[in-house]
Parts: C-alpha cells; sequence; structure tokens
C-alpha cells in the first residue's frame, strides 16, 4: 500500500512518499498515522493530499502552520497543488503550468 | 560523554589562524576576458581551483567576495590574472592575500605575451606554489569546533522538508552543541515564516537583525516579483513560496540564531547564524538575491565554510570550488537514479530504515570523513561551479559617480 506522511496533528494534508492510483488506499504515516485514505485520482510522490475536507477559503495546514489557502472545496482524499491551493504573498504561481511547474506568462518568440 | 575524546582528523593551519581541510592554490580572474588563460592554467590539476568575475567595470561586493574567498581557511596561495584593461586590480588582490601571510602572485595577460605565454606563465606559477604549500602547510589536529559549515537546498520537492532538510538541522544542531558554527541562508525562502524565525533568536540584538532581514527579503520579492520558487520545486509538489519556506527553514534545525551575517562576513562567534544575501534596497532590481543554487554556495564559502552540504529532492549535478560540496536527498528514487552524484540518502528516515537522530548521526561521520580528506561525489566528478555576480551590498548611496 503507498504511504503519505502527515507532520503535524493540525495538519489537514500529508505528503505522498509513494505514487498512488486513483481509487487505491493510502496509508497515513506520522502524525494521524494508523488511518487509510482513498485517494480521488492519481498521486505522485512529494506531493499533497487533503487528509480531511477543506473548505474553500479555509487555510492549507501543513507542519502546523497555513502554507495557502484553499479557494475551493477540497474533499478528503484529493490532490492539493496550484490548482485549489493559493499563496498568502506569490501571485505568479497561480498562472504556472499543474504538472510541470513551468511559466506561461514567458513568451518564446 | 564528556571523557571520550572528540574525534580529530589532520587539517591545514594557515599564517592567519584558520584551519582548512583541504590546501589548494586558487586562480582568481578579474574580468571574463581572462577566464580562458585562468581556466587553461588550473586544468587536470585537483588542487588547482579557479574562481573570478567576469564584469569589466568593478562591483564592491564581487571584490570582497574574491578576498574572502582567496583568503579562505582551505586555500594555501593564489594566484590572480588579469587581462589588463579592467577595473578590478588582479595586483591589489594579490597583495590583500599576502596580508593573510599566504603566497599570491598576479599577471596581466595583455604583458605576459596573449594566450599561450599567459598559460605558461600561470602554469609555472601555480606549479611553484603548489609546490610550495605542500611542502610548508602546517599539518594540525581539527575536531567538529574548528568547522563552519553552511547549508543550501536546491532542487526541492516535497521530501526536502519532510527527510533531506530535518537531517542537517539534527546535525546542526549536533555542530553547535560541539562548538562549531552552522550556517544557512537564501533569506527568501524563510517568506511567511517571520514569527517563527524571530522566535529563535538568541538575543534582543539577534531578533532586531533577523526582523530587518526577514522584511528586506519580504521588499526584495514584491520587488523583483519573483519568489524563490522553481518549476522543477512545484512539479516535486510544492505548492506555495510559504510551504517550501517550512521545509527549507528546517535545515536550521532548533537552535537560537546568534545573528545575521552579510556575504563575505565571517560569524564573530561559534553557534547558528543566518547568511543575508539579499541586495541593498536601493539596487533590489540590480541582479537577483539568489540567481541559481551556485551563487548561494559561493555566499557560504565566501563565511569561511570549509564544508558546504546541498540538499536536493529532485537531484541536481553541481559542485564547488574550494569547499568540498556534499550531496544530500531525503529521496531515495533520487538517491538511487543519480548515485554517482549524491553523497546521502536521507530519505531512508521516511521508509523507516533509519531514524532521524540515526541519519544525523550518519551524516555527521560522512562530514568527518570528508573533512578528514576522503573525496566527496561532486569533487570526485570535477564539480567546481562558481558564480559571482555584480549586487550591491552596504553600498553607499549613489549620489555621486555621474555629472549629469
Amino acid at each position: 500500500m503507498a504511504r503519505c506522511f502527515a507532520i503535524h496533528p493540525a495538519d489537514n494534508v500529508a505528503t505522498m512518499l509513494d505514487n498512488a492510483d486513483s481509487g487505491s488506499h493510502v496509508e497515513i504515516l506520522g502524525a494521524g498515522s494508523g488511518n487509510i485514505l482513498t485517494v480521488g485520482e492519481n498521486l505522485e510522490l512529494g506531493h499533497k493530499v487533503a487528509v480531511i475536507d477543506i473548505a474553500r477559503g479555509a487555510p492549507v495546514l501543513k507542519y502546523g502552520v497555513a502554507i495557502g489557502i484553499a479557494d475551493q472545496n477540497i474533499h478528503r482524499g484529493r490532490w492539493v497543488h496550484l490548482h485549489n491551493c493559493k499563496s498568502h504573498f506569490d501571485q505568479r504561481s497561480g498562472t504556472l503550468d499543474l504538472h510541470t511547474g513551468a511559466a506561461t506568462d514567458t513568451r518564446y518568440e | 560523554m564528556n571523557n571520550i575524546a572528540p574525534i580529530t582528523w589532520q587539517g591545514y593551519l594557515r599564517p592567519d589562524g584558520r584551519k582548512g581541510v583541504r590546501n589548494i592554490v586558487l586562480v582568481i580572474y578579474t574580468v571574463e576576458c581572462a577566464s580562458h588563460v585562468s581556466h587553461a592554467i588550473a586544468k587536470d590539476q585537483e588542487d588547482v581551483h579557479v574562481i573570478g568575475f567576469p564584469g569589466c567595470y568593478d562591483n564592491q561586493y564581487a571584490v570582497r567576495l574574491m578576498l574572502a574567498l582567496g583568503r579562505h581557511p582551505n586555500v594555501g596561495a593564489v594566484l590572480s590574472v588579469g587581462l589588463g584593461c579592467e577595473y578590478t586590480q588582479p595586483e591589489k588582490i594579490a597583495h590583500v592575500v599576502r596580508e593573510s601571510g599566504r603566497s599570491a602572485e598576479w599577471f596581466y595577460i595583455q604583458d605576459a605575451g596573449g594566450t599561450r605565454a599567459g598559460i605558461e606563465k600561470g602554469i609555472e606559477i601555480v606549479t611553484r606554489l603548489r609546490q610550495q604549500i605542500r611542502s610548508t602547510a602546517k599539518r594540525v589536529p581539527m575536531t567538529l569546533s574548528d568547522l563552519s559549515i553552511g547549508c543550501e537546498c536546491g532542487g526541492s520537492d516535497g521530501t526536502s522538508g519532510l527527510a533531506g532538510n530535518p537531517v542537517v538541522g539534527r546535525f546542526f544542531d549536533r555542530l553547535v552543541d560541539a562548538g562549531g558554527k552552522a550556517l544557512f541562508e537564501e533569506i527568501v525562502e524563510m517568506i511567511g515564516l517571520k514569527e517563527i524565525i524571530l522566535s529563535r533568536a538568541a538575543s534582543p540584538e539577534a531578533r532586531g537583525q533577523l526582523d530587518e532581514a526577514y522584511e528586506k527579503a519580504a521588499r526584495y520579492c514584491q520587488s523583483v516579483r519573483q519568489y524563490s520558487v522553481s518549476p522543477g520545486n512545484f512539479a516535486g509538489g510544492l505548492t506555495t513560496i510559504e510551504e517550501k519556506s517550512m521545509g527549507a527553514f528546517a535545515k536550521s534545525g532548533t537552535r537560537n540564531i546568534q545573528g545575521v551575517i552579510k556575504v563575505s562576513q565571517q560569524p564573530p562567534h561559534a553557534g547558528l547564524w543566518l547568511m543575508d544575501s539579499v541586495p541593498d534596497a536601493h539596487f533590489m532590481n540590480f541582479g537577483y538575491t539568489n540567481p541559481n543554487d551556485t551563487e548561494g554556495i559561493m555566499d557560504l564559502i565566501s563565511a569561511g565554510c570549509q564544508i558546504v552540504l546541498f540538499v536536493t529532492g529532485r537531484g541536481s549535478v553541481i559542485g564547488s570550488p574550494i569547499a568540498p560540496l556534499i550531496k544530500i536527498t531525503g529521496n531515495s528514487h533520487t538517491f538511487n537514479r543519480m548515485a554517482d552524484d549524491i553523497d546521502f540518502d536521507a530519505g531512508t528516515v521516511l521508509d523507516g530504515r533509519m531514524t532521524m537522530d540515526q541519519a544525523a548521526e550518519a551524516l555527521k561521520n560522512l562530514v568527518i570523513n570528508i573533512a578528514g580528506g576522503a573525496v566527496s561525489k561532486p569533487e570526485a566528478l570535477g564539480h567546481r561551479e562558481y558564480f559571482v555576480m555584480y549586487k550591491h551590498q552596504d553600498t553607499p548611496l549613489l549620489q555621486i559617480g555621474c555629472r549629469a
């Protein structure tokens, strides 16, 4: 079974330690360990998964601190990334390609 | 514990009292036009390294950086090479290095007679300097308390804040407790953590310095409209600068921060220090604070770090001149994929093969081995990337300089 790691008891996301396919079960290690999560989409190592439902406008918590704001409702087991979590500081990151992180605002012409 | 003798190895005692873990000749060129000759002088000689500054117009920050590197504890002697037209003066570099008790020579390629003659002259000088430092450098026992170790991270992914940086942080705690100096930088990767950073200050003075450095970094990122986070970071699972910051800050461990130093300054006493490499307020759009990982590594070496740790999640293939670079990853897949490049797999703490304490102890032993002369993987591959750029730090306001 794939694993993910929750750092702080207050966290509403965990970091994937393995890749996981949509619909598969993932074991949560660290804070909240022992729980099993069913993931709602394909998730890659290093990426974040919601371990509880996160309401639009609520902070995304990792390390026990707000690393961003959910700009839509995020269900337990879903991928948390550029498409649904916004920085308090950095606007440009919201415009990057979701999968590669490549900039979309630099012209190559 | 106290009656166990600390682990020691043989280092190199410099005439100015500093102790190094390597014994190299450093070739310093003073303009890009002298770079080809300088690299040819050092070609295929593992204990002759090269740095240089590309600009023809000089820059106080870059001059300070080259002078700090020329008097680094791992450097035994210096050859400074200029073309002959540029502002930066190789003779003055040699003079300052000589004042530290090290041997230093210099020449202009125009005076030497061009490329071939310059290379021949440089090889002749460097061969002599190398023989001299090999036979005269005093060997001296060193221990952890003699070390300044820097840490930089680059190519970070979701594992960097979970394993790579925390293992370094745990090692840094041990280094500080042993009386050594631990340095970290990348204050632009602390955005969002102001209260957390300030709460680590060792004194009211340190708190003031951290506050000032944080606010400058925050203004800087707004000013250049760029936060310190890259496409590879996002692809590796990091979503925001706040998230990357928390992971990066983990490399600082848990000990109090003694204060803030700037590029080319040495920490005034032992303990954990933050380096500020952000340009002055007036010049924020003039160069980037950390345009790439190599620049940040050079900054840490300029503060006297004899060894630099580099944490990468995605994988990196850089090294450094002057001070060995030790590469660490928290991602075991990356370690296995790039085993020639990466020295230490901290991913072992994520799959339960090691505890955090065991990994920190293993890293400490690796650092001691490399300080004692074992070759790090970037060293073995011949990586000696450097990057000295125009930047303004502590520059007087420039009302002077132009008549109109």
